[in-house]
């Protein structure tokens, strides 16, 4: 069983008397472990799929089906809990609560999991350490650099143990080198048998990933296997 | 994948942490919008001690007569009214006539007696002076039992004393103690408004009421102060009852007595006053509730002043944070999790500004305590009824903005700048 299978996914908005179609009818089988880019120029439609996919938005029309379970039709409540345990976000602008230490950020999601005080600071504590954080749990974000709040956001996606990492232009905000750090970090969690979809502009970032899909004016232009992904020299799990 | 949802309590429980956190960072702001439910509730806990201490000190001095006693009066106990006074001013006085009718005509009675207060004026021993403030009073021998007067030392008045006119004294505790700061009083000389007498008695201490010392006066027999004074002396009439059971219908069966002897025409109401140590407690908490109210009333102002307060600054939080709204969505936060994290951020601005007024308004009404040397209390009812508006007020206020924070769009929350 395919881990999402969308069908004819379309989703218009009304604005004022014009209703804008942004995406058309898309139709994708992401299968469990995959490495995934989704890429297209600004007004593709990308970002509204990501919003599909990431559960932050309901389609006008057509099915969406995530781990069996289909999300489309889904209550305000259950979306939000299908976020908390089946989707861990990654944001271009890192998104991490300003005034929470690296170690509460990440320990977020647990708490609306309902996971006790005590075994959800073992566990952001651990997925820090993965990440290369070991010695940042304390820090504040802006007592970080934007490749180390890039992976707190990583770490904050994975604690919950997600079926998708959804990453909207992950360097998007970051110096080229540091955005090669945090694709080698992809690239090891992919390697570990997390299931990664990357959106972005940037066909740099998209040829890391195993498959590429084109979006344009709503809808797929193309979906090509990539052969060779790029791989990045760098030490994968250096901090 | 983690099955697990949020239990109510741990939710509650998530929701106060992050809302004291809150609080915590933006510290000024929070201080300034609890400023204002401090205001609210200081005032109302402050008011409600003080009034609490006076009817504590009341209730505790309330002994000036004995058990199952009333007594007849021209003025009412307590009176804060001028057009009142005015009118308890124009009734008859009571005189010492009255007091034989009383007794032949009130068969349910136990004892009547009569007191008259003769006049201030200074006393004197061989050893000491006081100022010329000093009341004299006149009274019969059972007055001794209807005034609840306990002796300290030495006797009472004897009917012989009083019917003979003598020229003893009984000395209020703290008199006895200005004029004879050594050895006893007893059979020593007094002299008030120029007239000498012998002390039989002291009185043991009855304390203050409202800061008035209720020790500090001389008592002679009444028959003596007729004599010295003359047979018009305005006297107070007390009655009292063999027991509780027989008192209710005492009081009716002299109510009847008086009217008759005042000429009272039916239908007219009572030209006197009833006064029991009861009665004067219940007239004061009439009289008070007068401020509680109009305190109550400011209050509930000044609390609506500073839920909006609350609001406000609650407005301006939620759009401050619209990003971390956003985030906390996008990360699994329940719209109910979001409007709790906000009510309960309200409900802590509003409550630490009511436990502060608490204190400081328990202390402050405290000070009255001082003045008229009574114990402090601490109202719990008003504390817990000051808390409990508090968070009504936290809630109310709270949730607009809550829900105003909950319904956010979490698209364009996360891209809000």
């Amino acid at each position: 069983m395919s881990l999402i299978r969308i069908q004819n996914l379309a989703r218009r908005y009304v604005m004022g008397t014009e209703t804008v179609h942004a995406l058309r009818g898309v139709s994708v089988q992401i299968e469990r472990g995959e490495y995934l880019a989704i890429m297209g120029p600004s007004g593709s439609g990308k970002s509204t799929l990501m919003n599909l996919l990431g559960c932050l938005d309901t389609p006008s029309e057509g099915s969406y089906e995530l781990n069996g379970k289909d999300v489309a039709r889904m209550s305000d409540n259950e979306l939000a809990d299908i976020r908390n345990r089946e989707i861990g976000f990654v944001f271009q602008s890192f998104n991490l609560l300003a005034r929470a230490d690296a170690l509460h950020n990440v320990e977020l999601p647990l708490i609306y999991a309902g996971v006790p005080p005590k075994e959800r600071r073992e566990r952001a504590r651990q997925t820090l350490v993965n990440v290369g954080l070991g010695d940042r749990m304390h820090h504040r974000p802006n007592e970080l650099s934007g490749g180390q709040r890039q992976r707190v956001a990583i770490a904050r996606a994975l604690v919950n143990s997600p079926s998708i990492i959804l990453a909207d232009e992950p360097t998007g905000n970051l110096d080229s080198k540091t955005g090669v750090e945090i694709l080698s970090l992809f690239e090891e969690l992919s390697r570990r048998g997390n299931t990664i979809i990357v959106v972005t502009h940037e066909e740099e970032v998209a040829l890391h990933a195993r498959r590429v899909i084109r979006i344009r004016d709503g809808l797929i232009a193309a979906d090509e296997t990539n052969p060779h992904p790029r791989a990045v020299v760098a030490s994968v799990s250096a901090p | 994948m983690n099955s697990r949802t949020m239990t109510p309590w741990r939710e509650l429980v998530e929701m106060v942490r992050m809302a004291a956190n809150a609080v915590k960072t933006n510290i000024l702001r929070s201080s300034l919008t609890i400023l204002g439910v401090f205001v609210g509730v200081f005032s109302i806990i402050a008011v409600m001690t003080g009034i609490r201490v006076l009817q504590q000190n009341l209730e505790d001095a309330m002994n000036g007569l004995g058990a199952n006693t009333f007594q007849f009066q021209r003025f009412s106990a307590i009176s804060f009214d001028a057009a009142d006074w005015e009118k308890y001013r124009r009734r008859k006085p009571f005189r010492i006539v009255d007091l034989s009718q009383l007794e032949r005509r009130v068969t349910l009675a136990q004892a009547v007696s009569a007191s008259a207060n003769f006049g201030s004026g200074e006393a004197s021993s061989r050893y000491a002076q006081t100022n010329p403030n000093i009341p004299g009073n006149g009274m019969t021998p059972e007055a001794f039992t209807t005034q609840n007067f306990t002796l300290g030392e030495g006797r009472g008045f004897s009917t012989a004393d009083d019917d003979s006119g003598r020229l003893v004294c009984v000395l209020g505790f703290d008199l006895a103690a200005k004029l004879f700061p050594r050895g006893s009083p007893l059979s020593e000389s007094v002299k008030f408004q120029g007239i000498s007498y012998k002390v039989v008695g002291v009185l043991a201490q009855r304390g203050a009421l409202f800061g008035q010392s209720r020790d500090n006066f001389i008592a002679i027999p009444l028959g003596t102060a007729r004599r010295l004074y003359g047979e018009n002396l305005s006297v107070q009439l007390q009655v009292q009852a063999p027991n509780r059971d027989t008192y209710a219908e005492m009081v009716e069966q002299a109510r009847g007595v008086m009217r008759t002897m005042r000429q009272v025409p039916p239908g007219d109401d009572d030209d006197f006053e009833i006064v029991s140590n009861e009665s004067a407690v219940k007239q004061f908490r009439s009289l008070t509730s007068a401020i509680r109210l109009g305190v109550a009333a400011i209050s509930s102002i000044a609390l609506i002043a500073a839920g909006i307060g609350i609001m406000n600054i609650m407005l301006v939080s939620v759009t401050e944070r619209t990003r971390e709204i956003g985030i906390r969505r996008a990360i699994g936060a329940r719209k109910r999790s979001v409007m709790m994290q906000f009510i309960a951020e309200a409900v802590l601005l509003s409550e630490v500004g009511g436990a502060l007024g608490v204190v400081g308004g328990i202390l402050f009404g405290n000070l009255i305590s001082f003045v008229v040397k009574a114990p402090p209390v601490i109202p719990w009812d008003w504390v817990g009824i000051g808390l409990a508006i508090c968070s009504a007020v936290g809630i109310v206020f709270g949730t607009y903005p809550a829900w105003k924070a909950a319904h956010l769009d979490p698209i364009d929350s996360l891209r809000y700048e």
